[in-house]
């Protein structure tokens, strides 16, 4: 009887499917923005980051969304213990991402919440989850459409840093930026 | 698209049995002061039998905590019958009852199992009951045999027959499991490259609700544990999670993000008509019905910290139920409608705590520091909860008395978000 209840086992095999990457070339028509200078054809150029470091131009039909040296590689913004807004130092990131999806009218990105080990499973999905609303708010101030948006949570259940101290937790609460296809 | 950044999972039913399956044994940290001393002789013509039942109904007895194992060896002859027991023998050995029975083929290969419970002090018989199973049927008699003896002598219905939940992490993998109270004979009914969360058991015990990051976000899923099918029932924009089941088995309640925010809405098990069931401009999430299906007690921010609240679905009022501290969080109404399990962060240390709707009286149930993801049996008597041990993800339980405790050890993987099953039916 028992046995008969959970004869069937199912295992799920992810099949990853992956789209095409985005890789339409820069063309920042924001014009009025504080980091960053516009693309010209296909070359992409970054924004200015948080320590000051002015990016550098690659070469034709590089994606800037790859490029290391450009703002757009950087894909996480960090949150202090129980705070939910983007602190000064992560704003030129959010920005650069904002004018390249308002530019980029075919990309498409998802906003992934993270939160600490500490404390509940499912109130830490929700901490994370008003971590990537408050990153996707400040998208949609800059012009950016809302349904080219979509803020998801992991919660505490993939942690960047594995450790159990103030170091690690300050890695685990963030915002990663991702595109579709990626 | 956004939809292109999914993956699509591709179900495959396997029936297969997995050979290494993390099981779980039970230990007994502490014990009830007052445990009944019971003497379980061992029944006759088990020897016989590759599987005594006698051994498994003592083990589920003095794993509850409230039994303790009187011994039986040297009594001479061995009583099997209830007329054979000498209630001065078993009283000069200090115990308050005693089990005896039997077991025996019958010709069409099924066995006979009977047993009667005595009351050496009253010297009176408190029942006797005849099972005719097949071998494969001797765990569950002897569950069913636990069940019996602990209602007639406690007055609470036993729950050595339910089943519990739990999610397995092993490297990359994890694995929602479903194996006896005792954790015995695991099955994996779910396995994912990508984390699992919250499951919940429908009130009839043939469906469990979970949540899935498969699809690279939370997706709630109701799967039927007789074939293996599952269904999508949340899958909105955002985030979807923190399923729990109303106690009729046909709407949950989850917590979705679609229209902003962390908000609760109840919505049909099949997955349709999501209906948000209030308004907060903070965080309301981890809700659960009450016992009679009218109110929804879940966690908010609303006040600036989380607390927990009690919805009145009819009414719509909202009442803050926690003001004890900074972090009350997960709280799961008791079976009885008197009350709530909850998590409370006490400095930096995360306990179970049971509170009484009536006195607000609250009061701590283990010492954390790291204690989440409370269960209730369904008889209220144990709460099921996950802590650490070693770095490690472990379970463990305590009564709701707080004076019975129990480790559940599972060699080699890290164990998490255990749930207690209904009872059987």
């Amino acid at each position: 009887m028992k046995k008969l209840t959970i004869t069937a086992l199912v295992a799920i095999f992810l099949v990853g499917c992956q789209s095409t990457p985005t890789t339409a070339p820069v063309e920042d028509k924001s014009g009025a923005t504080a980091a960053g200078t516009p693309g010209t054809g296909g070359a992409s150029t970054s924004g200015t980051q948080s320590g000051g470091v002015s990016g550098s131009t690659t070469g034709t039909g590089a994606n800037p969304l790859r490029d290391p040296n450009n703002i757009l590689s950087k894909r996480s913004v960090y949150f202090e213990f129980d705070s939910f807004s983007v602190a000064d130092q992560y704003k030129p990131i959010v920005e650069a991402h904002a004018r390249y999806l308002a530019a980029n009218r075919t990309a498409r990105v998802t906003l992934q919440g993270h939160a600490d080990e500490r404390g509940s499973r499912e109130y830490n999905i929700a901490l994370g989850q008003k971590r990537a609303d408050a990153v996707k708010r400040m998208m949609t101030v800059m012009g950016v459409q809302e349904t080219i948006v979509e803020t998801v949570s992991f919660g505490k259940e993939k942690p960047r840093n594995m450790g159990h101290d103030e170091a690690a937790w300050a890695e685990n609460r963030r915002v990663d930026i991702l595109y579709a296809g990626e | 698209m956004h939809r292109s950044l999914r993956l699509f999972a591709a179900v495959a039913l396997l029936l297969l049995s997995f050979g290494a399956r993390a099981q779980l044994t039970i230990e007994i940290v502490g014990g009830a002061g007052t445990a009944i001393p019971i003497a379980i002789v061992p029944f006759g013509g088990e020897a016989s039998f590759p599987l005594g039942i006698s051994g498994i109904v003592g083990a589920d007895l003095q794993r509850s905590g409230v039994f303790r194992l009187v011994n039986t060896e040297g009594v001479t002859p061995r009583p099997v019958r209830a007329e054979d027991v000498r209630a001065d023998v078993w009283r000069g050995r200090g115990a308050d009852a005693v089990v005896v029975g039997s077991m025996q083929s019958l010709a069409d290969g099924r066995v006979e199992v009977r047993f009667a419970l005595m009351d050496v002090v009253k010297q009176s018989m408190l029942t006797a009951m005849t099972y005719t199973v097949t071998p494969a049927q001797f765990r569950a008699t002897a569950h069913k045999i636990a069940d019996v003896i602990y209602e007639k002598l406690t007055g609470d219905p036993g729950v050595f027959s339910t089943r519990i939940a739990y999610i397995t992490k092993t490297g990359g993998r994890y694995q929602l499991l479903v194996a006896d109270a005792d954790g015995a004979d695991p099955q994996v009914i779910v396995t994912s490259n990508e984390p699992l969360l919250s499951p919940r058991w429908a009130p009839e015990g043939t469906r469990i609700a979970y949540v899935s990051f498969e699809q690279k976000k939370p997706v709630v899923y109701v799967q039927n544990l007789a074939n293996g099918s599952r269904q999508a029932v949340a899958n909105f924009r955002g985030s979807n999670s923190a399923p729990a089941w109303s106690p009729d088995g046909r709407r949950l309640a989850v917590t979705l993000t679609k229209d902003g925010g962390s908000q609760v809405y109840v919505m049909g098990a099949d997955g349709g008509n999501a209906q948000r069931v209030m308004t907060s401009n903070g965080i309301d999430t981890e809700a659960s019905f009450t016992a009679d299906g009218g109110s929804l007690l879940f966690t908010s921010d609303r006040g600036g910290t989380p607390q927990v609240y009690r919805l009145n679905l009819g009414s719509g009022a909202v009442e803050r139920m926690t003001f004890d501290g900074s972090y009350n969080v997960s709280p799961r109404p008791t079976p009885d409608g008197k009350g709530f399990v909850f998590v409370r962060r006490d400095g930096g240390r995360f306990q179970i705590a049971i509170q009484d709707f009536g006195s607000r009286q609250m009061q701590v149930l283990t010492s954390g520091p790291v204690d989440e993801s409370p269960s209730l049996a369904p008889n209220g008597k144990l709460i099921l909860y996950a802590n650490e041990s070693g770095g490690r993800g472990t379970l463990a339980a305590v009564s709701t008395d707080g004076r019975v405790k129990q480790r559940l050890v599972a060699a080699g993987a890290d164990v998490r978000e255990p749930a207690w099953g209904p009872y059987a039916r």
